[in-house]
Parts: structure tokens; sequence; C-alpha cells
């Protein structure tokens, strides 16, 4: 390799200017890469051979929602292993194929059209973050492709959505908080300031928990939004109002640890009444050094990370089929901690997926319709080893599932149940009617 | 909620950010100044001395303090290297060239943030700090009896916090002292202010640009192993650092020192205050728009110096 020599005449030339341009150069071109995201470790179907029913699955490897993704994956391979183990839908094996929409909403609905054109995939599955089923689901409206989510955002139930999107597996926000607000008045206080994040699922939070507070004659004396991105929290707490009874926080994100921690630090000894919803710990040690403060406060919990004293055969069963422990962590590294509380959605969507394939005798993609008609005709779904998390009412009217909510308490670093909500807690009049849009 | 202390948490906040923040743009001002390169990856050498502390601190383990102090001498060493080999592999390759060492940085930012991904993972991971107490922050008030101290209700900052300010201090007049009080600094500023004389003059210029990329690489390293133990080591977290370095080095005049400093001091302590009584996107908000009247009105920076 020849090396040649800097040009003479380079330092003649303004270096000031030049210089101040190029920085700027590299800031827009450093602006800009942020709003790049590149595609990943796509995985591809491969040649169909025994005619598998193929579920492309929108998974949350890469972005804020990656430790997520990763437990939401093991449990949907779980799944799948047991159906095809138990002779699959019809008899034909489940084939998942997985494709990474890095917690963007962008590339979620790409993701979609993937699946829908490229694959040519039976339906569509998966993800967790309600921007991204925000993104992805009108590209799989047009697309006319069954979209089963697992978001536990109010967005399906809402009527934002359409016909093709469904939430059977897990239930939503507005159900989920409006039967924690009984409790936190009756036990905790009736003060309450919300920490939230600031996108659709924070402020689902934040709407359905003040009204529903309010019913019980509570009161949310500050709404605390905080970016989704954020990394550093303890700026937002001096706005936590001195007469507050009860902090209710949930946040998301790879910061989560950060933000407890931060709040610890932020109240020492002399902290309220604290509930918070598990998102906020999802994935990360309970006995994490600076987490000390947590003892004897409340989390919200889907389901129980910690296996409690009334364990049921289904939860134990499940557990074991995904590979978690008896505390929540994986099998083969204690300090992989699950997201045990979303991640049940997942199971039970699939196992949904199978009931309602074959009762409507699917038999490929020109039955998309009569899948979702048998999905909608579903009612109640029984605790039992497709529903280990509890017994389900589904509402086929507005595409959401209703279920059993658990309140734990922190004791000696581990969550043990307090209370369990009736499924009748969670209910609220229904805002839409999915089936009277045509398909 | 009291203004005063509120006040103090704010600033306290705001310096830890400016702590961090002058090291990584005085890296970034380094390397602009003497190499008039334009290093786009600079946060990702950021980033990555935050994920190297926490693969020094999980090797090593023990007493936090052990773990943490070996990471802080190991993680920016290794990143040091990592640009030194970047630097006579790539960018001297291209001779320098203005635009090229800008897409050539583009590229070295996908490769090691995907690299990272693909061996540390997307997860965000702790790192434990060698030391971490709860002071309250006290304040004054009028009662029947006097002025009297209290504690108000739920307004603390930790020890390490504090000591992640002060040890930033130190480094920096560590910075200063070796730009101009050594033969090594004397060597730096004679290429910066023109790489042929120096070169005529017998200066290994190829090895003064080796250097200074390496020492700009390990300050933004030196930087992240500092911030790890408050916030976490995770992948994408090099981005937003680097944009607000090039805030700092864009107001305070590129290639000043002592303006990167000052600027760094004051986009923290502006973002520490505005977050705290307003918004964090108010803050940043206030920073962009600083950074035009300054591009506006002062072209070279707030102490950037007029060169003929």
């Amino acid at each position: 390799m020849t090396k040649t020599s800097k040009p003479i005449l380079k330092p003649l030339l303004t270096p000031r200017l030049t210089g101040r341009r190029q920085v700027l150069k590299g800031a827009a071109a450093s602006l800009a890469l942020g709003a790049v995201s590149m595609p990943l470790m796509g995985r591809y179907a491969q040649t169909q051979s025994a005619e598998p029913i193929k579920i492309g699955f929108q998974v949350h490897r890469t972005g804020i929602g990656a430790a997520y993704g990763r437990w939401y994956d093991r449990t949907t391979m779980a799944a799948v292993d047991k159906i095809n183990s138990e002779g699959g839908i019809n008899g034909r094996p489940i084939e998942i194929i997985a494709e990474d929409d890095g917690t963007d909403p962008k590339r979620g609905a790409e993701v979609v059209e993937k699946f829908a054109t490229q694959h040519n995939a039976d339906l569509a599955f998966g993800t967790l973050f309600s921007h991204v089923v925000y993104g992805s689901a009108p590209r799989a409206g047009e697309l006319k492709i069954p979209y089963f989510v697992v978001s536990e955002g109010h967005h399906v139930a809402s009527g934002a959505l359409n016909r093709y999107t469904l939430q059977p597996g897990i239930t939503d926000v507005k159900s989920q908080v409006q039967a924690m607000a009984p409790f936190v008045a009756d036990n905790l206080g009736k003060k309450v300031t919300m920490v939230y994040p600031d996108f659709a699922f924070g402020h689902d939070h934040r709407d359905y928990f003040s009204a529903a507070i309010e019913a019980q004659g509570g009161k949310v004396i500050e709404k605390i939004a905080i970016p989704p991105t954020e990394t550093s929290f303890t700026k937002y707490f001096p706005k936590i109002p001195r007469d507050t009874e009860v902090i209710y926080h949930v946040m998301v994100g790879p910061a989560v640890l950060t933000f407890v921690k931060e709040m610890g630090e932020f109240f020492g000894s002399s902290r309220p009444e604290i509930f918070g919803f598990i998102d906020s710990l999802e994935a990360t040690d309970l006995s994490s050094p600076g987490l000390e403060f947590l003892e004897g406060t409340y989390f919200w919990e889907g389901n129980p990370r910690y296996a409690q004293a009334n364990q049921s055969e289904y939860d134990k069963a499940y557990r074991a089929a995904v590979g978690v422990d008896a505390n929540g962590a994986s099998v083969s590294d204690t300090k992989d901690v699950s997201t045990y509380a979303h991640m049940f959605g997942c199971w039970e969507t699939l196992h949904i997926v199978k009931a309602g394939m074959e009762a409507s005798g699917y038999s490929g993609t020109g039955d998309r319709a009569k899948l979702i008609e048998a999905v909608e005709a579903m009612t109640d779904m029984p605790h039992s080893h497709a529903h280990p998390q509890g017994a389900k009412r589904f509402n086929g009217k507005t595409h959401q599932t209703f279920g059993h909510q658990y309140i734990t308490r922190v004791n000696n670093s581990r969550l043990d149940l307090v209370h369990t909500t009736s499924i009748e807690d969670t209910l609220y009049p229904d805002e839409v009617d999915y089936t009277k849009q045509s398909f | 909620m009291e203004l005063a202390p509120y006040l103090i948490l704010g600033s306290i906040e705001g310096l830890v950010t400016a702590a961090v923040l002058a090291l990584m743009a005085v890296g970034l001002s380094l390397v602009f100044g003497v190499m008039r390169v334009v290093n786009v990856a600079h946060g990702e050498f950021f980033m990555l001395g935050a994920v190297l502390a926490w693969f020094v601190a999980d090797m090593i383990g023990g007493h936090p303090a052990i773990s943490f102090i070996a990471a802080l001498f190991i993680a920016p060493m290794l990143v040091g290297s990592l640009a030194i080999v970047a630097d006579t592999t790539i960018l001297k390759r291209i001779n320098y060239d203005p635009e090229r060492t800008i897409v050539a940085t583009i590229g070295l930012l996908y490769i090691i943030q995907q690299v990272t991904l693909m061996t540390y993972g997307s997860n965000a991971r702790p790192v434990e700090p060698p030391f971490n107490q709860r002071i309250s922050i006290p304040w004054f008030e009028w009662t029947e009896s006097g002025l009297s101290m209290y504690w108000p209700w739920g307004l603390g900052t930790t020890t390490y916090k504090l000591a992640v300010i002060g040890f930033a201090i130190i480094l920096l007049l560590a910075i200063w002292l070796l730009m101009t009080r050594t033969r090594i600094g004397l060597i730096m500023r004679a290429t910066q202010l023109d790489r042929d004389v120096a070169q005529a003059y017998g200066i290994n210029v190829d090895r003064v640009y080796a250097m200074v990329f390496g020492l700009g690489a390990g300050l933004a390293a030196l930087a992240a192993v500092l911030i790890v133990p408050i916030q976490q080591a995770h992948y994408l977290m090099g981005h937003d650092p680097l944009l607000l370095s090039f805030i700092v080095v864009i107001i305070g005049g590129l290639g000043s020192l002592a303006g990167t400093v000052v600027a760094a001091v004051l986009i923290g302590l502006s973002d520490g205050l505005i977050s705290v009584f307003f918004t964090p996107t108010l803050a940043k908000i206030i920073a962009t728009l600083i950074v035009t009247f300054v591009l506006i009105f002062r072209p070279s920076g707030l102490l950037g110096k007029h060169r003929p």
C-alpha cells in the first residue's frame, strides 16, 4: 500500500471555518443515525414440508423492550413445543417465524407486512409495547392478517384498532388499574401521586387510575410523566407533593432499576406508602442492592413471580415448561429474572389460537375470517394447563380478555400474595363492537 | 415543595451531568482540536467504557470498591487501545480526510454498537458503586425559636454522586496540566497548531495522532465508568451523550478545553434546573437554542480563540 502525504496546501485553508462546519456535519450525521434502526437477526421461513401452521412472531429482540422480548420468546417456544408434542393444531405442527421489531412502531409495521406478504404466515402474534401495537395494527388490518397482541394496552378494547387485532391472552391496563383502586384506597391511602412513562401505556394508567381512585373517594394529587428513554430520575421526584399518602409508580425500559433505586435514595427511611406495577421491576432482581427500601411496599402482578403457597398445578407445569424457578428466574441462570407478570400471555394466546383454529376447521389463509369469528365466539376459559395464570372471560365484541389480578407485598426480598381480585372487579362497559365491522 | 432545597437538588443533579459531559466533551474536543477529526463514534467509546466496566466488575467480584477501581483503570485502557488500533488501521489510511473520517467513524459506531449487542446483549446491567450513602439535603426555616435547620420530606442525594463531581474536577485539572505543563502536551499543541511544521521539527505526527485519539476515547470511557454505578450499562446509551457533547463542544469553542468545561457546566446545570422546575424536554430545547445563538453571534464559541 502506498502512502500519500497530506497535501501541503491543507493548512493554508481556513481551519476555523471548515472546522465548525465539520463539527456541525458530524452532529447532523449523529442525529440522523438516531432515527435509523437497523433490521437485525431476521429468521427466514424454511421450505414448506409438513404444511405447518405458520405464526409470525413479532418480538422485541432489541430496543427498550428487549428484556420482555427475550422472555416472550422463551414462553412462546415452550408453548409451541407443548402444543406440537400434543399433536399440533388440527394435526399440523406450529412453525414460529420470529422477526425483531426493534421495539419500534415503524419497524413493527414492516414486520407485520413481511409476515403477510413474504412469509405468507397464517397470523401475526406477539408484541408487547403499546406504541408498536399502535404502529402495526393498521397495517395488519389493511393486509387482512389476524394480529394477536400480548400487550396489555387498552388500545384494543378502546375501539382504536380494527377487527383483525385481538388481545385474548392478557388483560388490559384499564381493567387492571380499575381493580387496584379499591385496594389502594382501603389499605394504603387516598391521596395518590402517580409516576408513569410518557406514552400511550402510561397515559392509560394516568387516565384510568385517576377515574378509578376518585370513584373510591380518593384523589390523584400529582401526575408525573417521565419520557420512556430517560436514564436519570432524581430530578423528577421533588415534584411529589408532601401530603402524598401513596406513590403509584409504573415504569418501563432499560433504566427501571435506576428509577426504583433513585426513588429509594430520594426518600430514605421516610417514604410514603408505595404501590407499583411490577413493570417497574420486570426482569430485575428484587434483591439488587439499593432496593431494600421496597420492603413492605405493594405490587400489582399479572402473574405472581414467586411461586406462592397456594401454587396451582397449572402454574407448576407452566413454570417448568418455560424454565423458570420458584423465584421467577431462569433455571439455568438465577440472575436472569423473567418478565413473569406478562409473558404468560404468549402461552395463553397460542392456546387460544389453537382452540380457535380447531373450532373453525381452519385450513389455510383463506379461513382467516373464520378464525377471528371463532375466537370472537369464545367466552369463559377455565383455569387450566392452557390458562395457567387463572380463569379468563373473553369479550368477543371488544376483542379483549378479562381475568384475575394479583397484589403482592415485598417480604424479605420476595413477593408474597396478599390479594386476588375477582374477574368482576375488572369489568367495564363495552366501548366498541368490532363484530359489526366487516372483514 | 420548597424552592431552595429543590434548587440544591437540581444543581447537584445538573453538576453530575456536567461532570460526565465535561470529561466526554473534552475528549471529543481534543480529538477535533489536534486531529481535525469529527469522531461520530465517540458515544460508542463511552458506551464501551460502561459495558467493559460491567465485565470487569463481574469478573473480579469481591468488594464493589475493588472491582470498581479495577474497572476505572482497565476499561479506559482497553477502549483507548481500541481507538489507537482504529486510528492506525482506518483513519490514517484515509489521510484524515474530513468527509471520509465522518463516514468512517459512523461505520465504527455501528460496528461497535452491533458487536456489543451480539456479545453483551440488549440488557441494561448495573455496576455496584464503591460506596453509596444517602445524604438528606437540609434546609433552614423560621420557627418560633428562630432559625433552625430541618430536613425536608424525602429530599436526598448520595455520596457517590458528590464523589463523581469531585473526581471529574480532579481529572479535568489533570488534563489541563497535561496539556499545558508537560512535554507531551507541548507536542500535542504543536501538532494542533501546524502539523507540517511539527513534523519538520521531528515530531512523530502519526504517533501523536494515535495517542490523541486513544486519549479522547479513554476519556469518554472514563466518564462512562463514573456514571455506570448511577445509570446502567446498555448498548444504546452512547447516543444522547454524543449529541450533548457536540452541543457542548460547539458552544464552548472548538479545541478550547476551558470553553468545553464552561459549556458542559452551563448545559449540565441548565438541564438539571430546568428539568426539576419545568420539563426535561424544555431543557433540551433550550440547549439547542443556545447552540443556534452561539453560532449566530459568536461563531467560534464562548471561549474559542479567534485564529488568524
